[in-house]
């Protein structure tokens, strides 16, 4: 019995407030907008019977499925949000990898020191630290007051509410999802291999892309996937630090949901988003997978 | 001995310069004179006196402060029951439909989770406020805290709650005397993820949230689109503040708990 309530509690807490919901949004992706609250039909109605729900499902249809492929919008968002997910993902590994590298090869008493540096930007509020860059990169900002100093520049660069300063951001506050599962795998990894490349000939180059590339893929793939798969949907950055030119499909949806009011289009974009989704999100637990196994 | 060279400490002072002067500019330019947040104008604290006299930022802060407590301690309770489940509870129906569930949110866009939650919420015609948000803020926050306590649960050794169990405590008594003192670090540090988590959220709480609550990121959020200003400033570098001291305690603590153990067991194994 104590059983049965251990597992019953948590579970239908699940199922009430993320699957139900889920299915909600299918089912309103497939209904049509109207002019009534909740703005979109059919609505289920129980109480005419069987031939309620029959009508109700003789309603539904792919129309705001179909709609999304006539408008290039969409598939404009959905491929620029792939687009900057996956350049931003690589630019997070260029940034992170170095720093990752050098916390593993730093002095053991050092190490849980940097690993808190590391971590405490996460427990500050990620708006607040997307809003910092905002007065770093507008154009009357710091870094273009720098440049100006130092003479690099004579017209204030535009930065602010380009995709370039979508990039910033997202390798800003991403970065400690990429530079930590890279780090334990480093951390992890023993330097007598190193050695033992070098006395076999190894250049210092060459044992590094031969050994230590190697042992720490496993971390190089779970950062990737960790700053890949939220960027995709991410919301925030492109909304403040992105202009009218940054498509992104968390933003599309937003829009939909609170400017257009196109209810039934919003969770038709949701659908395909995390349908996008579906192959990293498979990929990663695979990874993760491996890894335990070859732990374990 | 591992290779310290300039490469390495390039890589580090340049990318701890690239995590924290974007922060520290935040909190210099809190401390500025001027009304213009790029023009250096002299040393004033003018806006964190505005700040505290501004009355819609206090209430936002008061509810998001309620909304953290309230869904990080539910979090807290449900994400350990579940933890419990997924480690102990062994083979049950639905059991792998449990455990998507439990590690679907930790990778769902918020847009989706937010835009869902209302849907369910408008569907069942909950009224949307503080209620709404913590029910949504609890449901992802409960799936952290399970992996932060299961893989804790994972790692420790079952015998001891064989032998309470054998000593003739009951299940809850074994649960409450040694799994609980034992899975307590994890359990505290799900609690404060979960509520780090409720604090930072702006998507799910402007999906769920109705006109009458309003949470300091949706408020910070819609002062921000407007553009920069000293008083946001203000507030970010209490909030830092805040973050910094909470997260230099905590380690403190556990580092010194874990002190306290290594001796502790050092103790008992000495011969008597």
């Amino acid at each position: 019995m104590r059983r049965f309530i251990l597992i019953a509690v948590p579970y239908l807490w699940l199922v009430a407030l993320f699957l139900i919901p889920f299915v909600i949004v299918l089912k309103i992706s497939l209904s049509d907008v109207a002019l009534a609250r909740p703005p979109y039909m059919p609505q289920l109605d129980f109480a005419a019977g069987w031939s309620g729900l029959v009508s109700f499902f003789a309603e539904l249809d792919f129309d705001n499925f179909w709609f999304l492929t006539t408008d290039d919008l969409y598939w404009k968002a959905y491929l620029s949000s792939l687009q900057i997910a996956l350049v931003s993902t690589v630019l997070t590994l260029i940034v992170g990898y170095p720093i990752a590298y050098a916390m593993a090869r730093a002095a053991p008493e050092w190490r849980p020191t940097l690993l808190m540096l590391v971590i405490l930007p996460f427990w500050t509020s990620f708006l607040i630290r997307v809003y910092a860059w905002m007065g770093i990169l507008a154009n009357e900002g710091l870094l273009n007051q720098f440049l100006l100093w130092l003479g690099v520049i004579n017209t204030p660069l535009t930065i602010l509410n380009t995709n370039t300063a979508v990039y910033i951001g997202i390798v800003y506050t991403y970065l400690p999802f990429m530079i930590l599962p890279i780090y334990s795998a480093l951390e992890r990894m023993d330097d007598s291999l190193l050695e033992a490349a070098e006395d076999l000939g190894c250049s210092r180059l060459s044992a590094f892309w031969l050994v230590t590339i190697p042992l720490s893929k496993n971390g190089i793939i779970a950062g990737c996937f960790l700053v890949f798969i939220p960027v995709i949907g991410e919301f925030v950055i492109p909304s403040l630090l992105g202009g009218s030119g940054t498509l992104m499909i968390g933003k599309v949806l937003w829009e939909e949901f609170f400017s257009n009011r196109d209810w039934p289009v919003a969770s038709a974009v949701a659908v395909i988003l995390l349908l996008i989704l579906v192959i990293p999100i498979i990929l990663f637990q695979r990874n993760e997978q491996k890894q335990r196994e070859a732990e374990g | 001995m591992r290779r310290f060279s300039w490469f390495n400490a390039t890589a580090l002072s340049l990318g701890f310069a690239f995590l924290y002067i974007p922060m520290i500019i935040l909190v210099v330019y809190s401390f500025n004179a001027s009304k213009l947040v790029t023009v250096w104008a002299g040393f004033s604290t003018q806006w964190y006196g505005e700040l505290i006299r501004n009355e819609e930022f206090l209430n936002a802060a008061w509810v998001t402060i309620k909304v953290a407590v309230m869904s990080s301690t539910i979090a807290t309770v449900l994400g350990t029951m579940a933890a419990y489940v997924l480690v102990r509870a062994g083979r049950f129906s639905g059991r792998t439909l449990f455990s998507g569930m439990i590690y679907a949110p930790l990778v769902m866009p918020e847009v989706i989770t937010g835009l869902s939650l209302l849907l369910l919420f408008i569907g069942i015609g909950l009224d949307r406020g503080v209620l709404t948000i913590v029910l949504a803020h609890t449901t992802f926050s409960m799936c952290y805290v399970s992996v932060v306590v299961s893989s804790r649960l994972v790692s420790f050794d079952q015998s001891l709650e064989e032998a309470a169990l054998d000593l003739g405590c009951s299940a809850f008594d074994a649960f409450r005397l040694v799994t609980l003192p034992i899975i307590a670090p994890a359990v505290i540090s799900g609690w404060l993820l979960a509520f780090t988590l409720s604090l930072d959220d702006l998507v799910i709480a402007s999906f769920t949230t109705g006109p009458s609550a309003t949470t300091l990121p949706i408020k910070i959020f819609s002062a921000v689109r407007l553009g920069v200003s000293p008083e946001i400033n203000a507030l970010s570098t209490i909030m830092i503040a805040i973050v910094t001291v909470g997260v230099i305690t905590a380690s403190l603590i556990t580092k010194q708990a874990a002190v306290r153990q290594a001796r502790d067991e050092r103790m008992a194994e000495r011969p008597a």
